[in-house]
């Protein structure tokens, strides 16, 4: 009866775990392992600047507004006590740093990660407003005319004309009539605005785009230009070098139309670089995010849910109980004897920070060292109490010890030393030199093999990365595995060292 | 290896986990463990129903009263002091007389009433005890164990271990100290188990670290074939420690004392397994078919003589 019961209630599980991890796997389609990654684009900008003395700070970088063709998966503004506004309108959005004082080389950082996703489709442009020709200076004016008065002749639509307006504007250092122009442009140090600025003399609605191009491991150090003109149906982008119409491949919009740039208030010796870099990012972050933009409320009950911190945390938790069923595994079925039950996992644990090598050594050198300690104290006649606290100072000392010579010597592994859990390296050395004094050094040395052993196959077994992968994303399977627990705990076969243990039966037959 | 364990299913030898599952989980209530883990209650117990038991000196139960510990002692020459919630035999001490101001041990140390006091206090934090909570520590008659296990000892006292199920004596030992076991009695730390027939009492197979020997590791003495003195009497008492505390799967030691006969040392929840190592029988049937009984007599007497039965029974 209590056999069925047990039998049904892991069955239970087994259905519950694998059933929804199904379900989430088919129906909402969640990669199974984790090796299925999307290409993501990792953006920076680096602002840096020599702060004047005694003067107030402002920065202004316009940030990607909505670009066609990508989604931000995620940004960051890293900017240290500056204080941080972002500005969002029609046009486009900037963040705005401001510092009252500051001194020396100062850094900001803005980053962005970004995915392609076609969904995101450009916006549909109203009709824009032909502009009225603009007042052209007295010195200027006919040598624009003459410019555009020649486009005119040698085109037959707006693009061509564009074209040949562009061809003109950046030949003009050749052509002596063009010298004013040239200087102009050469004054606001932007060709793509004076095309714009040439163009609304023949009443050619324009405007600029600028973004960057996503090459991988490339650095800018300013955004590109382009220029878009309106043909009476659509925009069409131009290449103000050449004129050449279209966007290169992988361009990420960054502004449109928006005449704020990046600008520093309050420094000398400003730059600023963009960097691209292209990464793998697992699907399914990418999933989660697609999903809430869509409104389905699927990923909002996830692991994924959770602020990124947490989320690493319960990365590492979640292997906690298939630590568990090692130990269950190597205590009632192989019958391996470990101090204290749950003691290897949690050296499993510090195991993931420091290594296993290193993990291994670092725990004999700290359990060897307190035993020598812990023999010491052992004169003084202390009570329990007291002398657990002493040893677990000197644990402490021992720790930090171990991590400055560690670190003076040049193997930077030793510093996550600091990673054991210490009370419970006092408990294993108190109650090692228990066993020892009586039990013996040889009872006491199978005990703590024993422990690291099952420590080392428990980390092993946590460190598998699909299983990581699968109980964070399916947490379910904790059912699965917590119904594989509860029929160890049924399981009333001999243990395999007993087998050892009751080996005198093998040779005489009952 | 899949022929050896037919051959110990065959054998009929429990397990730890099966010990753990079939047994102790479903026939010893959580709530009755402290009448035996702890030593003193056990010792209440045993007195309060005319259950012979060592004589007991004096309790410590608090740091302050180690002070008082030469005032206990104080009429007796030879005394044993010992965790009440100890366990696996850890902790206990047993002086067998005095030199000047200090007193000598069982290995032959002297020590000093400073040392004594130490141990005493380690007692009481709960060093030996189970969980590590605060304990006491009792101060009672050493055993002077019966002269015919004089020849097959090494120091420390031998006890006859039985495993009484639901009130029936199913198996016992006699576990002899060794050098290597330092005068304990337990098998784990090298002491020696010698099989005992239910039915004469007589010694059978002895063991030692698992392996069958003939002779006494430190003594050479022949360990099978020695007759125990008062063997119904000790089987009756031990099925009436069944009553005591309705433990179902109880361990049962006693030792003989050569004047005062069979004394309950201590009752245990969770016995070892060994001891079907030492009979050189599993106990799986036996148990089995214990389990299945519909009516057990109620008098300790009939329990043993169903015992003896039982063992027969399972002999052929």
């Amino acid at each position: 009866m209590r056999k069925l019961h047990l039998y049904l209630l892991a069955f239970i599980l087994c259905l519950a775990g694998l059933g929804l991890a199904y379900y989430k796997a088919a129906v909402i389609g969640l990669p199974l392992t984790a090796s299925e990654e999307a290409q993501v684009w990792n953006i920076e900008a680096r602002i840096s600047f020599r702060a004047k003395p005694d003067s107030a700070i402002k920065v202004t970088l316009p940030l990607p507004f909505n670009p066609a063709g990508y989604s931000i998966l995620d940004e960051d503004f890293v900017s240290a006590d500056y204080g941080l506004a972002i500005e969002q309108d029609n046009t486009g959005r900037v963040a705005r740093w401001a510092k009252r004082r500051a001194q020396g080389k100062q850094l900001l950082f803005y980053r962005a990660v970004l995915f392609e996703n076609e969904e995101v489709a450009p916006k549909s442009d109203a009709a824009p407003v032909y502009p009225k020709p603009p007042e052209y200076p007295e010195n200027l004016a006919p040598v624009i005319q003459g410019v555009l008065d020649k486009a005119r002749q040698q085109s037959a639509d707006t693009i061509s004309f564009t074209q040949r307006v562009i061809e003109q504007l950046n030949a003009a250092a050749s052509i002596p009539e063009l010298k004013l122009l040239v200087k102009h442009v050469s004054r606001t140090r932007n060709l793509a605005k004076t095309l714009s600025w040439v163009l609304a003399g023949a009443r050619i609605p324009s405007r600029v785009i600028r973004g960057l191009r996503l090459q991988d491991d490339k650095d800018y150090a300013d955004l590109e230009h382009f220029l878009q003109v309106y043909d009476g149906e659509q925009w069409r982008t131009l290449n103000i070098k050449d004129g050449q119409e279209g966007l290169p491949s992988n361009f990420i919009i960054w502004q449109i139309d928006d005449d704020r740039s990046f600008s520093i208030e309050g420094a000398s010796e400003s730059g600023i670089q963009y960097s691209v870099a292209r990464t793998l990012q697992e699907t399914v972050n990418i999933a989660g995010f697609r999903s809430a933009e869509k409104g389905s409320h699927l990923m909002d009950f996830s692991l994924y849910s959770l602020p990124v911190h947490t989320q690493n945390v319960y990365k590492v938790l979640l292997m906690v109980p298939l630590g568990a069923l090692v130990v269950v595994f190597m205590r009632n079925i192989i019958g391996i004897r470990t101090f204290g039950t749950f003691m290897p996992i949690l050296i499993a644990l510090a195991f993931r920070e420091t290594e296993l090598f290193w993990g291994l050594i670092l725990f004999s050198l700290i359990v060897g060292l307190g035993l020598l300690l812990r023999a010491y104290v052992e004169q003084l006649k202390l009570l329990l109490v007291p002398r657990l606290a002493a040893v677990l100072t000197m644990v402490v000392l021992l720790m930090a010890g171990v991590s400055v010579i560690m670190h003076k010597l040049g193997f930077e592994m030793g510093l996550s030393v600091a990673l054991f859990p210490m009370v419970i390296m006092t408990m294993t050395i108190e109650r090692m030199s228990l066993t020892w004094e009586e039990a013996g050094p040889a009872e006491a040395f199978k005990q703590v093999s024993g422990s690291l052993l099952v420590a080392v196959i428990g980390y092993l077994a946590m460190n598998i990365s699909e299983f990581q992968y699968m109980f964070f994303v399916f947490p379910e399977l904790l059912l699965v595995l917590l119904a594989v627990i509860l029929l160890l705990g049924r399981y009333s076969g001999y243990r395999l060292m007993e087998l050892w243990r009751f080996r005198a039966f093998a040779r005489n037959k009952p | 290896m899949f022929g050896f364990l037919e051959k110990l299913r065959q054998s009929g030898v429990v397990g730890m986990n099966q010990r753990n599952a079939d047994f102790i989980l479903r026939y010893n209530k959580r709530s009755l463990y402290p009448l035996v883990d702890d030593k003193l209650r056990t010792k209440y117990l045993a007195t309060a129903s005319g259950i012979a038991v060592p004589e007991l000196y004096g309790v410590i139960e608090i740091q302050h009263d180690v002070a008082s510990f030469p005032d206990i002692v104080k009429d007796h020459e030879d005394f044993v002091i010992k965790p009440a919630h100890g366990s696996g035999g850890n902790g206990i001490c047993v002086i067998t007389g005095r030199l000047n101001n200090r007193y000598r041990q069982s290995n032959g140390d002297l020590l000093t009433e400073e040392d004594i006091e130490y141990h005493v206090s380690n007692i009481l934090s709960g060093l030996y005890s189970l969980g590590g909570q605060p304990d006491q520590a009792l101060i009672e008659y050493r055993v002077k164990f019966d002269p015919l296990f004089e020849t097959v000892s090494y120091r420390g006292v031998p006890d006859i271990r039985t495993i009484v199920f639901r009130g029936i004596p199913v198996a016992c030992m006699v576990r002899l100290p060794t050098r290597m076991s330092d005068g304990k009695a337990n098998l784990h730390q090298g002491a020696v188990g010698a099989g005992i027939d239910l039915m004469t009492g007589r010694t059978t197979h002895a063991i030692w670290q698992n392996y069958p020997i003939e002779q006494h590791p430190d003594t050479g003495a022949t360990i099978s074939g020695l007759a125990i003195p008062h063997w119904y009497k000790l089987l009756t008492l031990a099925a009436q420690c069944h009553d005591l505390v309705g433990l179902g799967y109880l361990g049962v030691d006693v030792v003989l004392d050569r004047e005062l006969g069979p004394l309950v040392l201590e009752l245990n929840a969770r016995p070892g397994l060994s001891i079907q190592i030492a009979n050189r029988r599993g106990m799986s049937r036996l148990l089995e078919k214990i389990a299945k009984l519909e009516e057990i007599p109620a008098a300790a007497a009939d329990r043993a003589t169903l015992g003896q039965e039982l063992f027969l029974e399972n002999q052929t």
